[in-house]
């Protein structure tokens, strides 16, 4: 090179961590070639951004993230003007504009704009207290506010908006996260490991709000809180928007340069413009815009090489993983871990250690990896995933991380067996393995119920049952034969049964957290575990549990039966099948009115319009409920229909008031969901016109009081019903008959009616519960009560007032049309 | 021409709930637009091909659709049934962009639209 030529000059707008690195590498491969100058709109020297967390969180100083202090750039001779913004590029003078008034001249430009905090368009953004967290003045603002203690509203449950309410929270404030999708962070985790994210959080104190759609922010002069759509307002004296990022093109734009989302570069770096190079967020790359920090060092390598003068290296874009830096929380992806064709999933849940793991597999290679509560094999999973690694060998250990890399899987067995005696075993009732043992030995115990008898082993929360299952086929060998469960779905290896008790002892409260207690084998369930475990939930905890209506089955969705062709039946109720004149000239009226192609009357007593439009529905049901008709629940996992006979009404055999009793029931009764669908009827005499002795539950009315039946079935099955009891007044009927419902809400598995609950459990094991125990059953009816006054709202009013509206109605096209590419 | 595709927006991601579809009338008939988990959108004709039921009003799992009627499981990138029925339901394409949702019609479809 010919020194006595004035050297090249290269101006970097951006003094982060983009340009910097690209001139670092620039330096090692051709250290004399040009004179550099930076501009930097922070008036700091370069540090490393991503470092702003911890210091935000009082973990690091500003001193410690500094990547590039002074000295280094006087050691290399770079011109560095920090806090003095660039605001134009004379491309035909080839000059830049600082706001400054500073005019530099260059042979090459390079842009490290970086990106800008995206502000959410509501009213309100603009008021003081509402901080962005990118830079080092974002995090002093945050800091000043903390230093007064109050509230802060994040906006924003991603990567960014989680590091800055961990750290608010750490600075003593209280932390609210407002989160419009349905999980936290969903760009980066599936919606298993959001919800244990979620759960985290909140065990730290940090509010977290999803599905919040912030309609403003609250203030006079200053912030003072942030409103939702649906009205609720939080206080909050900061607001942190932090729901992501653009590329900062407006220079490059406005210099003419070629700009999409990002401004638009080539494999070597280079903009449409020869003599000008863009490296880090600003820019995007075969259509990827990077928000991360490793594509950053694979640009400035390809940037650093094209400055001087080898146009050999090309940038092929990046694989990135994610890493949330909330120190205890521990959270690892990478790559698409979405479900689909082709791909499976390992799943490896430890509900006892908080841990999450999912392998996505195409092709006997990972595709994506989603780490939770161990992410120490994060980056060799990361490793294989770029590589593109033939994991077939691996296989049957990967998912337990390197360290077991091709060894033999993992013996569970070994593992417990290796644990001395002292080792506890049950944290609840604090039994060690020894005690375990030898009351296996001693008492000649067999099974898991005896171990729980003798020691109280596994007998409260039960998440050490596998545990103490493995104790017993160690200490019985071959000796030891579990009772074969039938599980719940090829989902998990749990049955119903073990389900629904670790729901209640472990205080499971959501399908995510059952999901996880259990160790689930799937990230989220399928058709057949879904709407158990929303059963399940919504029996456990009424007016607690918020029904998933995406686990429910269509018919309890629309409440309303799916018809062969896609339309759909209605029918409302007739308490006790009796109806009137003005409700049938309500039904024909809609009959009419809506064209519905059939009137049928059903086998409960009622009246079924059939063939209704789904768009229909609301309008259908508000007819019906102006002239006082409710959903009949003909649909529903719950109780249908009470048929009665006429009773001493009309009938000369009649002994009692049966449709009087009849509806008594029916108006107490309905509205709860069971696990199966529920029939009643009620006969006025031996004769038993109703047909209550192949129902799920019968009343016969004798002249002494009420015979009650149940475990019926005239169906798949032909059962006769067997009697539960004999009463002598209405009102003990009714506390049976709840007392009974409430056991079978409790016990029965999902699908299973009354008379395969009853044969399983043993119906004098019934009896007793809610005849002979009067205590027992006081206490059932008392818990059926409770949940009726959350299951007693008509479905159809609901849904006529607006509900659900989206499910009746189609997406209508909007009339804008573009051509594709 | 008439294989030219059209984007026509048909609404916007929150339309539709997650873990469930909502249906777009089209000149060739009802379409289900699909929601996963993972906020994923995808499109097939609302007609499961074994009987013809609703699929828009099965339950969404992974990334797939039990069809109400019959419980055949849908793939909802391929439309293909699982198990070895050889069924397969139409796909459409479909993208998000800017929290709209397109949907690609052939030509003919959206002049009729």
């Amino acid at each position: 090179m010919n020194k006595s030529n004035p050297r090249e000059r290269l101006v970097v707008v951006g003094n982060g961590m983009a340009g910097i690195r690209t001139v670092e590498e620039l330096l090692a491969l051709d250290p004399g070639r040009y004179d550099v100058t930076v501009f930097g709109a922070e008036p700091h020297v370069n540090y490393n951004r991503i470092m702003l967390s911890p210091v935000l969180a009082g973990e690091k100083t500003f001193q410690d993230i500094v990547l590039n202090d002074r000295d280094w750039y006087a050691a290399n001779g770079i011109t560095l003007h920090a806090g003095d913004r660039v605001v134009g590029v004379d491309r035909a003078a080839k000059l830049v504009m600082a706001v400054s008034g500073l005019f530099v001249p260059y042979d090459k430009l390079l842009l490290a704009t970086g990106s800008d905090p995206f502000i959410v368009p509501v009213p309100g953004k603009d008021l003081p207290g509402v901080v962005t967290f990118r830079d080092l003045a974002d995090v002093d603002a945050m800091l000043a506010a903390s230093a007064e203690g109050g509230s802060a509203v994040v906006i924003g449950g991603g990567l960014l908006g989680l590091e800055a309410a961990a750290g608010l929270k750490a600075r003593g404030m209280d932390v609210t996260v407002l989160h419009l999708m349905p999980t936290l962070m969903e760009r980066q985790l599936d919606p298993a490991a959001g919800h244990l994210l979620e759960q985290a959080l909140e065990k730290r104190g940090i509010r977290v709000i999803t599905r919040a759609n912030t309609h403003a922010i609250l203030g006079e002069g200053k912030v003072t809180g942030v409103r939702l759509d649906d009205g609720r307002e939080i206080a909050a004296d900061i607001v942190v928007m932090a729901v992501g990022i653009r590329p900062s093109t407006g220079l490059a734009r406005a210099a003419g340069i070629e700009v999409n989302r990002g401004v638009l570069v080539d494999d070597h770096m280079r903009t449409s413009d020869p003599a000008i190079l863009a490296v880090g967020e600003c820019v995007e790359h075969r259509g990827h815009c990077y928000g991360l920090v490793a594509p950053l060092w694979d640009m400035a390598k390809v940037a650093a090489a094209q400055l001087a003068g080898d146009g050999g290296r090309a940038y092929q874009g990046s694989v990135t993983s994610t890493k949330l830096k909330v120190t205890g929380i521990d959270v690892f992806s990478a790559g698409d871990f979405a479900e689909g064709k082709g791909r499976e999933e390992i799943v490896l849940r430890d509900a006892a250690r908080g841990v999450y793991k999912r392998l996505v597999i195409q092709d006997n290679r990972i595709v994506g990896v989603v780490l939770y509560g161990e992410t120490a094999d994060g980056p060799w999973f990361f490793d294989l995933l770029r590589q593109g690694t033939d994991i077939t060998d691996l296989r049957e250990s990967l998912i337990f991380g390197q360290a077991y890399a091709g060894g033999a899987p993992l013996d569970p067995m070994a593992a417990v067996a290796a644990l001395p005696d002292e080792a506890e075993i049950c944290g609840c009732n604090g039994v060690c393995k020894g005690q375990v043992t030898s009351a296996i030995t001693a008492k000649g115990l067999t099974d898991v119920d005896g171990v729980r008898a003798a020691t109280k082993a596994s007998a409260s929360c039960g998440s050490c049952t596998g545990q103490v299952e493995k104790l017993l086929a160690l200490t019985l060998g071959d000796r030891y034969k579990p009772a074969a469960v039938q599980p719940v779905c090829a989902c998990t290896s749990h049955g119903h049964d073990e389900v629904r008790r670790r729901i209640v002892s472990q205080g499971l409260k959501s399908i995510q957290a059952v999901m996880q207690a259990l160790e689930w084998k799937t990230s989220c369930g399928c058709a057949k575990c879904r709407p158990a475990l929303n059963f399940y939930l919504l029996a456990t905890w009424p007016g607690e549990y918020v029904d998933d209506q995406q686990s429910r089955f269509v018919n309890e969705r629309l409440h309303a039966n799916i018809q062969k062709d896609g339309t759909y039946s209605v029918v409302p109720r007739m308490w006790g099948g009796v109806t009137s004149a003005k409700e049938l000239r309500a039904i024909a009226d809609v009959a009419d009115k809506y064209a519905i192609p059939t009137v049928k009357v059903t086998g409960g007593q009622r009246i079924d319009l059939l063939g209704v439009r789904k768009e229909d529905l609301p309008a259908v049901w508000a007819d019906l409920n102006a002239a006082g008709m409710v959903s009949g629940h003909a649909y529903a996992k719950g109780l249908r229909t009470v048929k009665t006979c006429v009773g001493t009404d009309w009938c000369r055999f009649g002994t009692q008031d049966s449709t009087g009793l009849g509806i008594k029931l029916e108006k107490f009764l309905w509205g709860s969901w069971t696990p199966a669908k529920l029939k009643m009827a009620v006969s006025g005499c031996p004769r038993n016109c109703a047909e209550s002795t192949c129902k799920d539950i019968g009343i016969i009315c004798v002249d002494s009081g009420y015979e009650i039946h149940f475990a019926g079935a005239a169906g798949l099955e032909i059962r006769g019903t067997e009697v539960l009891c004999h009463v002598g007044t209405e009102a003990e009927v009714l506390e049976v008959c709840a007392a009974l419902v409430q056991a079978y809400r409790e016990q029965g598995r999902y699908l299973e009616r009354v008379y395969k609950w009853a044969k399983r459990v043993g119906s004098d094991a019934i009896r007793a519960q809610v005849v002979a125990d009067l205590s027992n059953r006081r206490a059932l009816y008392d818990r059926f009560v409770h949940s009726q006054q959350f299951a007693q709202v008509d479905p159809w009013a609901e849904r006529v007032r607006g509900l659900d509206a989206h499910e009746f109605q189609p997406l209508s096209p909007l009339p804008v049309l573009e051509p594709a590419e | 021409m008439s294989n030219a595709l059209s984007w026509v927006a048909i609404g916007t991601l929150s339309d539709i709930p997650v873990r469930g579809a909502r249906t777009v009338n089209t000149p060739n008939g009802r379409v289900a637009v699909f929601r996963t988990a993972d906020d994923r959108i995808f499109a097939l004709d609302d007609r499961c091909p074994h009987k013809g039921g609703p699929l828009a009003q099965g339950i969404v799992h992974d990334r797939s659709v039990t069809c109400p009627l019959h419980n055949l499981v849908i793939d909802l990138a391929t439309g293909e049934a699982r198990g070895e029925d050889r069924l397969c339901a139409r796909t459409l394409p479909v993208r998000v962009e800017g929290g709209r949702v397109l949907l690609g019609l052939g030509q003919r479809a959206v002049q009729a639209a």
